[in-house]
């Protein structure tokens, strides 16, 4: 078990692809760090550079306090799971996950029954003895989970585990991985762009985009008091309204903006005109679409009324919505950076 | 076709599987006639190194069957009149040699080229491959001055040295693709399981890439055992004579050609060849049709 951390963490490819910029990142012991951030922003990159898969162009890994700078994968004591997983086509299951107690010098009958304790703890055990290409999705996934965690690695990897698998086994896998983590209590690193996943399984969030950390928080944190813009719009489904007033812009969550007279919104509560577009029924909650008008310029916007509140919402007119002074958040006009509060 | 009248829908399953049974015979026809083809000549030849100089020579007699008692005399021929076992061994030597020095070099050669990101690899890898293009009818002269100097005239060590020349490019090549089509991740998979990058690619890559090893041993071998002008040119002396050179050069004196004997050792060359093959096709196939990795 050891923490990782990255300090001034930059790697550039053919001199103008900023994948990732000056990240500084620290687990804490044991944890499950969550890298969420749309395609493209540079999560994979960053693992690989952890992984020592990708030389930095500048910056440091440190793994248990000591720089990684020169040190090969194999020095390094993690273990990876790639997207593709990345199993040995030409090897049956039980052979990947020996593989790499093989290389440790680990006695044959001592590698066979870790490799069995590993398989049967992710409920494989009775697929040892088939090559990859005769797994489903989710096989694959646990074959290459076990033959990760067989070793008993100082840092767990993993870069979208769960990404092609459909999703009903998805959210299983979700439970099993993140309990099995638990039990196990490794330091994680867990590459994902699925909200709900880094949501749901992560200790804590780093939220990136365009290859910088945009905020490191509980999912709590980040939910309800994003540090800027594209983290208030990437959060949340649907996103986060915003709406520009002067030299700031507004911010309430969907959830929070309710039809007048439903919650007690309390005293500081502002109230707006919204005038109604359409609504979406969607079972257990209604999205209202429409645009607020009297409080910064036209915005479209969306409120989300969970199926409990009944009233009804008739399209084209407008109507008086509130939102509690506590549920918003004022971001600056030119940086997207949170401000303080503001007087409406 | 209506889907809703069963008499229509149970005349075009009958269409189907007619046409399913067609396709099988047509098949099968054709297979047993490329099989046909491809054994014809040596059945012929395997008839013709049993018979006697009477039953050959009649233009009368059917080529194919035996007019007159079969005789060993022309097999005993080649085998006790002439070096033939002398050049049997030479083939073998000169062919595992070529192999093993062809594998040693092409398989890190096309290792580095398909894999570590050289800005110059592209052109090299082209390079490599347009040596293959210049003819050994040219080559042979400038080579004899190197086969001097290494003072390897008249020796099958000349064709040793001088057979990699033209098997090295082709299989670096060929390796090259193979090594492409394997995903790098496999191969930081590897890494990242506790392997150098040496490890990696003697555990990872080279079973994957064995299709491909198979196809350059192939290559090379029958390169050797078939190669004629490097041999003709560099080695006359009988005992280190290959069968390529040693049994035209044997067995055709002056304009007399001994034809049994002739037949009698294309026989006994290929058929051995074919069915140490035959043991790599079912691997070779096997390893075409392998697995994807994502699920
Ligand atoms: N080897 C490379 N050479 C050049 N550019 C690269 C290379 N690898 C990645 N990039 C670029 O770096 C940026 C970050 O890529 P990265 O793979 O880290 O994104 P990601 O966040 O993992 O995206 P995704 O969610 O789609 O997997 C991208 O713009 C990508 O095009
Ligand atoms: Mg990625």
């Amino acid at each position: 078990m050891a923490i990782v951390e990255v300090r001034a963490l930059t790697k550039h490819f053919d001199g103008d692809v900023h994948a990732v910029e000056a990240v500084d990142l620290a687990t804490t012991d044991g944890e499950f760090l969550v890298l969420l951030g749309p395609s493209g922003c540079g999560k994979t990159t960053l693992l690989r550079m952890i992984a020592g898969l990708e030389e930095p162009t500048a910056g440091d890994v440190l793994i248990g306090g000591n720089s990684m700078a020169g040190l090969p994968p194999r020095a390094r004591r993690i273990a990876m799971v790639f997207q593709s997983y990345a199993l040995y086509p030409h090897k049956t299951v039980l052979q990947n996950i020996v593989f790499p107690l093989k290389a440790a010098g680990m006695a044959p009958d001592e590698r066979r029954r870790q490799a069995q304790w590993a398989a049967d703890l992710l409920g494989i055990g009775h697929l040892l003895d088939r090559k990859p290409r005769h797994l489903s999705g989710g096989e694959r996934q646990r074959a290459a989970l076990a033959r990760a965690l067989v070793r008993e690695p100082s840092v767990f990897l993993l870069d979208e585990p769960l990404s092609n698998l459909d999703a009903k086994l998805r959210a299983t896998a979700r439970d099993d991985l993140k309990l099995f983590q638990r039990r196990v209590g490794t330091t994680t690193v867990y590459v994902t762009h699925d909200q709900v996943e880094a949501m749901g399984m992560g200790d804590r969030i780093v939220v990136m985009d365009k290859g910088r950390v945009r905020q490191v928080g509980t999912p709590g944190d980040v939910y309800r008091h994003p540090a800027d813009t594209f983290v208030a719009t990437f959060l949340g489904s649907p996103p986060m309204n915003l709406v520009r007033r002067d030299d700031v812009v507004v911010g309430f969550r969907p959830e929070s903006f309710l039809p007048k007279g439903v919650a007690d919104a309390g005293a500081e509560a502002l109230t707006v005109s919204f005038h109604v577009h359409r609504v979406e029924y969607l079972g257990s909650e209604r999205h209202v679409i429409g645009t607020v008008e009297g409080l910064g310029e036209e915005t479209r916007v969306i409120a989300m009324l969970p199926a409990t509140v009944s009233v009804d919402v008739p399209v084209e007119r407008s109507h008086e919505f509130v939102v509690a002074a506590g549920d918003l958040r004022f971001f600056d006009v030119g940086s997207g950076l949170r401000t303080e509060r503001q007087r409406l | 076709m209506d889907l809703s009248d069963t008499t229509e829908v149970e005349v075009a399953r009958r269409a189907a599987r007619r046409r399913r049974t067609g396709a099988r015979v047509a098949l099968y026809g054709l297979v047993l006639a490329f099989t046909g083809m491809a054994a014809f000549p040596f059945v012929w030849a395997t008839i013709t190194a049993f018979k006697r100089n009477q039953d050959l020579y009649n233009r009368a007699n059917n080529p194919f069957v035996f007019n007159l008692d079969p005789t060993l005399e022309h097999v005993d021929l080649l085998l006790s009149g002439t070096a033939f076992p002398t050049f049997a061994r030479n083939t073998l030597l000169v062919g595992v040699l070529v192999v093993a020095i062809t594998l040693a070099l092409s398989l890190p050669a096309a290792y580095s080229l398909a894999r570590l990101d050289m800005p110059w690899g592209g052109a090299m890898g082209i390079a490599i491959f347009f040596v293959y293009l210049i003819p050994p009818s040219l080559l042979f002269i400038s080579l004899s001055r190197v086969v001097a100097t290494l003072r390897l005239q008249d020796s099958v060590w000349a064709l040793v040295v001088l057979y990699p020349t033209i098997t090295v490019p082709v299989s670096v090549w060929l390796l090259m693709g193979f090594f492409k089509t394997i995903p790098r991740e496999i191969e930081e998979q590897a890494t990242i399981d506790g392997y150098s990058r040496f490890g990696a690619f003697a555990r990872i890559l080279v079973p994957l890439a064995f299709p491909g090893i198979v196809a350059v041993v192939v290559f090379a071998f029958t390169l050797s055992a078939s190669e004629f002008i490097y041999a003709l040119a560099f080695v006359a002396r009988t005992s280190e004579k290959t069968i390529s050179i040693g049994v035209p050069t044997e067995l055709v004196r002056g304009d007399v050609f001994f034809w049994q004997s002739l037949q009698a050792a294309t026989v006994m060359v290929a058929v051995p060849i074919a069915l140490v093959f035959n043991l790599f096709l079912e691997r070779f196939i096997t390893g075409f049709t392998m697995g994807a990795v994502k699920g």
